[in-house]
């Protein structure tokens, strides 16, 4: 399962953002975006885990194959952490498997309500959402945001290893060098006419 | 499917998941109501199976702004939206859980509050068939305005002005079932429409919903 995008153009609020956009990305392999703030790396992710329709272009992926992080976990804080995960892999249809505890450090935390975690454990939490869903294609919006290094380093390794090794891709916008062997994606090259206005919105809006 | 209810409802009875919320109003309102009424017993009881109507109605509404909000606020809504589960589910699962929380609760109460309204003992079981019956669409009609209004802050107040009057056909069959089997009149016309929006809008409005969604999701 291979990642594709041609001619790719996506638009934020009815604006084109990014235009002409082609990547490939092989199994095993992760995609770093690249861009200044507004360069458009959150609207493409979105635009690829089909939360937007893009306003031309074709990707390639096979469907129900991807799993969307954003800023925002999702968390509840009335859930304890073990609540909140086994839910994501209740609605994914997946089994649930205690190791994502180890992989993100969360064993000591796992009965705590998700409520009373700081902001880098909510983060491991949010991450840790990843490792249980089993989804091949990651698509990944800043998710070092309020890590310490060593959790930076033990997500990059679960990414590299439980992930890529096994054939996964990823798609991360990241300011934060991961240790990934990976290619980076400058999205200023793919930059739209900020003049141009869109015709095609509203015919993808219905 | 499943998941996603089971959630919802552990949410709901979890510190300041508001299942209280509309059961208290309700009981409030119907308590209150004797007072401003007076002690007319015979008012009372003519009135009372349209009071619990309108009262279980207003509590239903005070809960909706719930339905999508919180889960749009802390980013659930997209990830949901991105899991093998089509959000017309979400919808179905989201207006089930409410009305378990909600609907069936007030059904519940409806009898023993109407002790306070001088119920007629005819009155009882029309109350409590014509609330079960009732609330499901209740549930339903709200969700689908929730799914209007996700991403509106303090979005309450459209919220509402959308929902009522897609309430007020429940509210009209619902109250005249009620008041005709206590009256000991033929109920099957107004029964039968208040089944009928009920079905209707449970087969309808998930898919409505599901598809506001999506667009609200952009």
């Amino acid at each position: 399962m291979t990642l594709r995008v041609q001619g790719l153009a996506v638009a934020r609020g009815g604006v084109p953002v990014l235009t002409d956009l082609g990547f490939t990305v092989d199994p095993g392999h992760a995609l770093v975006l690249r861009g200044p703030n507004g360069a458009g790396k959150t609207t493409l992710l979105r635009v690829l885990a089909g939360l937007a329709p893009p306003l031309a272009g074709r990707i390639d992926l096979p469907p129900e194959s991807a799993a969307y992080a954003s800023h925002a976990d999702g968390i509840k804080a009335t859930l304890s952490v073990t609540e909140n995960l086994r839910f994501w892999a209740a609605l994914y249809g997946r089994p649930w498997a205690d190791q994502v505890l180890d992989d993100f450090d969360l064993r000591t935390l796992k009965d705590r309500p998700a409520g009373t975690l700081s902001a880098g454990q909510s983060r491991r939490l949010g991450l840790a959402r990843l490792g249980v869903i089993g989804r091949q294609v990651l698509l990944l919006d800043e998710p070092t945001v309020s890590l310490d290094a060593a959790s930076v380093a033990r997500f990059a390794a679960w990414l590299r290893e439980r992930h890529l090794g096994r054939g996964g891709i990823a798609v991360i916008a990241t300011h934060v060098p991961l240790g990934l062997d990976a290619p980076e994606l400058d999205l200023a090259w793919f930059r739209a006419d900020p003049a141009a206005v869109s015709h095609g919105t509203d015919a993808a809006f219905l | 499917m499943k998941a996603l209810l089971l959630r919802d409802l552990r949410l709901a009875i979890r510190a300041g998941g508001g299942f209280g919320l509309s059961l208290a109003f309700f009981l409030i309102v119907v308590v209150l109501v004797p007072f401003g009424v007076g002690p007319e017993s015979d008012i009372l009881s003519r009135i009372g199976p349209g009071i619990l109507w309108v009262a279980a109605l207003l509590a239903t509404l005070l809960s909706l702004d719930r339905q999508f909000a919180l889960d749009h606020e802390d980013g659930a809504l997209p990830l949901i939206a991105t899991s093998p589960l089509p959000l017309e589910a979400v919808a179905l699962a989201k207006a089930l859980a409410h009305w378990l929380t909600t609907g069936l609760p007030l059904t519940l109460a409806a009898a023993p509050l109407g002790v306070l309204l001088n119920l007629d003992p005819a009155a009882y079981p029309w109350i409590v068939l014509t609330l079960g019956l009732g609330t499901p669409a209740l549930s339903v009609i709200g969700t689908f305005g929730a799914a209007l209004t996700v991403g509106i802050r303090r979005g309450g107040l459209l919220l509402s002005l959308l929902v009522l009057p897609l309430y007020v056909p429940t509210l009209i069959f619902g109250a005249e079932a009620a008041r005709r089997g206590a009256q000991g009149l033929e109920v099957a016309t107004p029964l039968l429409m208040l089944a009928g929006i009920t079905a209707g809008s449970l087969a309808l409005l998930p898919f409505a919903a599901g598809g506001v969604l999506r667009i609200n999701l952009r």
